[in-house]
């Protein structure tokens, strides 16, 4: 009991585990066990019984130490793991404890992918290591996009202006670096557009108090609208000189790239997947662990007692705004020097906004942003995968597939998100 | 450390909150600083601690003086704060909060839990100021969340500490605690300025007492020279009842009717344990407990903000246990919340929305679904005027108002309406000795017009002034319903969970109607 807790000195820290209630629990478990009749129905039993289907482990010409590809009969697949995945639903619908409720969720939802690629790919061959790798390119503008929106929103100000700041900083560092020759120089410069659309951000919604929604909608009409007319007027008639740079060539890094499976989509890449990487860590110990994180956090809380205790609440969201904004640029320039080296106007087409999706569906948490950032991607590459493999469902649909996932994801399964308390509040000092 | 304002004045528009303010606060002195709702104390804090910035005046700390751009200047000059609305961030832990701005650190910026730990169990020992560091703060209750707020202002060393309002939310015992460290701090030669609506703690603690009223400092005095109500009138500026006049209850039937009554935690914890009760029309039933024995959840159970995890509350013979809020708000429960800011009142709108927030979508206050303005700010105006809501006019925000302003408001909103039940929590919380009268006043009449009447207080004071019967509540379950006269110390032990006879410590939830 509460009181007793308190009385006796006992911690009462609540855990994160209570967020999944009762009838949600439920409704994953129901997900599950209808998700299970499809396997059995359509992808077992509607499957004739001697089809096979092939998964790929290791790509041709990969670097990685070889393994041997799986066959496997769909049919007899499938039904095994219907069972198993509505034995799963059942526990989920029986259960009474939350603890690794997600754990069960997901496994079941492995199962069931595992069983419509089987089936989508049955009588033929599917790249599952080039799947994942495609996976993770997909997913690195987003990873970028979700860690700025954790870094802006945290701090109080919503950033919807990460769509416009990719864009800008697609086209900057592609001009910067074709013109240049050099990356380095390509990927500050557009890390710096990111930022200045950052600061612009600050200005208007710190000082004047403005909508962020709104000033972050505006941004990002600007910078679509700017790079559209520099396009025609500046990368189209110079296109070899001012559109068709170098880009960053992949780093294998030594022993890790010989992973079987994951190694060489994960540690045979550009620069931009390891900055992730460092940068997944460093705002993860840096929010959380540091005196950076505890002060910018209490900002975005409750701005009135972290003023009490001497912390600048305006200088802290400006700060942050700005480096969101850089991380945004960063993200950007992968769209163009981390990939084709050529910038094509709108090329960014929304992602912007599934990495502020990402930021919600990982609960304001960087690691958090880069799992769904992944799933995203996943739902990418499945879509592109799917295609390939001429299943019979409409390509419109499948284009569709990341946005359903996100509206699926945010609205289903986050659950009870507790943003930010003070997420997108201006801030005035007496 | 010396303090000396001189001069201080300190408006909003054309609301003179501060008018030339003098104060002096010598060394290892605790100084009372006291006033009406809305005199300009906690502006005036606000001012000396560098969260506002006087229009005029100076502030000179051991005759040397001094300027803070920033709260972070003022407490590195040796001022401390105590606000008189938490400053804890709610999902932060103890240790945080009691950190957040002077954070040990290691190389590169890393938090030094265990050194915020240490220091955290430190001064609570030394204190006897009892918190886990790794609590989370929304989960504790007020009492706590306002030790939590002294350990703070001591964590950093204080010179010159500023209360404001701290016992507001504190138990006696609590507060006793409190005045032990006051005493114990200025031995060593810190000063505090402590402020207070209640003048026994003026009378036990303080060694003087400035008194404002209208934002100008009345009189310095000091409290062996004065009496309680000496210092009321010199607050409200006319003599003051200090205690209720009100009839024997004439109780007519149940109204409300509690039966088993079973509240779980999120963690799925007993909060309230099968506690039953009946209060009839025409009679007031006071809750007496310390904060966080469950009287908050049987509080949000009648009013249906949490859900029941077993048992029966019936309102005039109808089962309302399911009910949902508004349900209950039609069929005639009044409810003044304990933490007005975050359930009684959206600070974010003006006094006169929220003073019809409850009936804002029926008539008179809307037509054919549209709001009728002008009836809003009419019954608005009434109301203020009839509570002494002190503001420059209906349409400030209540974000705006010194807190006892704020509280007025809840209370003119809930005991406006037609009623049948009146659940009221630490209703007079921050309000000054004329507006607590007043209040008072307010909830007998309530009763005298028939309602039944729920009162929720850690206010000893408050609850043997104002019940007929008295209810202790001691770690989910009722020890003993008893009258008024039975004294303040046997319901002192009560609410620590000592039953006076063996006997009664076996019973749980007992129903001892009149
Ligand atoms: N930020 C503000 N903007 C406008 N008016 C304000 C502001 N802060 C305070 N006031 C007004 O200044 C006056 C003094 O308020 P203050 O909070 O200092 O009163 P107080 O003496 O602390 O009262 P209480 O005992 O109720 O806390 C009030 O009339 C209040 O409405
Ligand atoms: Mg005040």
């Amino acid at each position: 009991m509460t009181a007793v807790a308190i009385l006796g000195g006992k911690p009462a820290v609540a855990s994160e585990a209570r967020i999944v209630s009762a009838g949600r629990r439920r409704g994953m478990g129901i997900f599950l066990v209808l998700a299970s009749v499809l396997m059995l129905l359509t992808f077992g039993l509607g499957v004739s019984a001697g089809a096979e289907t092939t998964f790929r482990l290791t790509s041709p010409f990969s670097t990685a130490w070889y393994l041997a590809p799986l066959h496997f009969p769909v049919r007899e697949t499938s039904v095994v793991m219907a069972v198993v995945c509505a034995a799963l639903g059942l526990l989920l619908i029986v259960r009474r404890r939350t603890r690794g409720t997600f754990v069960i969720f997901s496994l079941g939802v492995v199962l069931f992918l595992w069983s419509f690629l089987a089936w989508a790919a049955r009588n033929n061959l599917l790249d599952l290591a080039g799947m994942i790798g495609a996976t993770l390119i997909s997913a690195i503008p987003i990873i970028f996009g979700s860690m700025s929106g954790v870094m802006c929103e945290r701090s109080g100000v919503i950033n919807v202006a990460i769509e416009g700041q990719f864009l800008m900083g697609a086209f900057i560092a592609e001009i910067i670096a074709s013109a240049s020759g050099d990356l380095w120089l390509g990927l500050a410069c557009g890390a710096l557009a990111g930022g200045l659309l950052g600061g612009l951000l600050a200005f208007l919604s710190l000082r004047y108090s403005a909508d962020q929604i709104i000033v972050g909608i505006v941004i990002n009409a600007f910078a679509l609208g700017l790079t559209n007319y520099l396009t025609d007027t500046l990368l189209v008639p110079y296109q070899n000189t001012l559109n068709s740079g170098p880009t960053f060539s992949p780093i294998a890094i030594p022993l890790l790239d010989k992973i079987p499976i994951i190694g060489p989509d994960v540690f045979d890449q550009n620069i931009f997947v390891y900055l992730a990487i460092v940068l997944l860590v460093v705002l993860t110990t840096g929010l959380f662990r540091t005196r950076w994180g505890l002060r910018l956090r209490a900002v975005g809380e409750h701005p009135e007692a972290a003023e009490t205790v001497g912390i600048h609440v305006l200088t802290v969201r400006y700060r942050n705004v700005i480096w969101g904004g850089v991380i945004a640029g960063i993200g950007g320039a992968a769209f163009t020097i981390g990939s084709t080296g050529e910038f094509s106007s709108d090329m960014t087409a929304g992602l912007g906004f599934v990495a502020l999706a990402a930021m919600i569906f990982g609960r304001w948490r960087p690691y958090g942003g880069l799992l769904a950032a992944l799933l995203f991607g996943f739902a990418n590459s499945l879509q592109a995968t799917l295609s390939v493999l001429n299943v019979p469902i409409n390509p419109n649909i499948l284009v569709m597939a990341p946005y359903l996932i996100t509206i699926a994801v945010v609205s289903g399964l986050v659950g009870r998100v507790r943003p930010p308390a003070n997420d997108g509040k201006p801030y005035r000092p007496q | 450390m010396k303090l000396e304002l001189s001069g201080i004045t300190k408006t909003f528009g054309s609301l003179v909150a501060d008018d030339h303010v003098d104060l002096t606060v010598e060394p290892g002195e605790i100084h009372a600083l006291l006033g009406e709702n809305g005199a300009g104390k906690t502006t005036l804090m606000n001012v000396l601690f560098g969260l506002m910035h006087p229009d005029s005046g100076d502030i000179a700390l051991d005759g040397e003086v001094v300027h803070f751009p920033d709260p972070g200047a003022a407490v590195r000059h040796g001022i401390g704060m105590v606000h008189q609305h938490f400053m804890l961030v709610p999902v932060f832990t103890v240790a945080e909060n009691v950190v957040l701005g002077f954070e040990p650190t290691r190389h590169f910026g890393l938090l030094d839990r265990r050194r915020a730990r240490a220091d955290i169990h430190r001064i609570s020992q030394e204190f006897g100021l009892e918190v886990d560091p790794d609590a989370l703060v929304e989960d504790l209750p007020v009492g706590v969340q306002q030790r939590v707020e002294i350990l703070k202002a001591l964590s950093r060393d204080a010179q010159l500490l500023i209360l404001d309002e701290p016992t507001s939310v504190l138990t006696p015992n609590e507060t006793e605690a409190l005045f032990a460290i006051m005493r114990s701090l200025v031995v060593s030669g810190r000063s505090i300025l402590f402020i207070t609506h209640k003048l026994k703690e003026v009378l036990a603690v303080a060694d003087r007492i400035t008194v404002m009223r209208a934002g100008a400092v009345i009189g310095t005095t000091t409290s062996q020279a004065t009496t309680e109500s000496e210092l009321a009138s010199m607050m409200v500026g006319r003599s003051v009842e200090l205690v209720v006049h009100k009839e024997p209850a004439r109780p007519g039937e149940v109204v409300l009717a509690v039966e088993d009554l079973t509240v779980e935690d999120a963690r799925g914890l007993t909060v309230v344990d099968h506690v039953s009760f009946e209060v009839r029309g025409g009679e007031i039933l006071a809750l007496a407990g310390v904060q966080g024995n469950g009287q908050t959840e049987i509080e949000e159970a009648l009013c249906g903000l949490i859900e029941v995890a077993a048992g029966r509350i019936t309102l005039l013979g109808r089962d309302i246990t399911r009910a949902t809020p508004k349900a209950r708000l039609r069929a005639g429960i009044a409810h003044v919340p304990e933490d007005r800011i975050r359930d009684g009142l959206v600070t974010s709108m003006t006094i006169a929305d929220n003073l019809i927030l409850d009936v804002f979508d029926v008539a008179p206050h809307a037509r054919l679904g549209a709001r009728n303005l002008r009836e809003v700010a009419c019954s608005g105006k009434e109301r203020m005027s009839d509570f002494d809501i002190r503001a420059g006019s209906v349409d400030v925000l209540v974000s705006t108002l010194s807190g006892g302003n704020q509280q007025k408001v809840i209370v003119a909103r809930e005991l406006s309406r037609q009623t049948t039940l009146l659940v009221a929590a630490q209703p007079t919380r921050g309000l000054d000795v004329g507006s607590i009268e007043y209040v008072h006043r307010r909830i007998v009449e309530v009763r005298d017009r028939g309602a039944a009447v729920v009162i929720i207080s850690s206010e000893l004071d408050e609850v043997l002034a104002l019940g007929d019967r008295i209810a202790v509540i001691y770690r989910g379950a009722i020890m003993d319903v008893v009258g008024p006269s039975v004294g303040r110390e046997r319901i002192g032990l009560l609410m620590a969970g000592v039953t006076g006879d063996g006997a009664a410590s076996s019973q749980t939830g007992v129903e001892t109607g009149q």
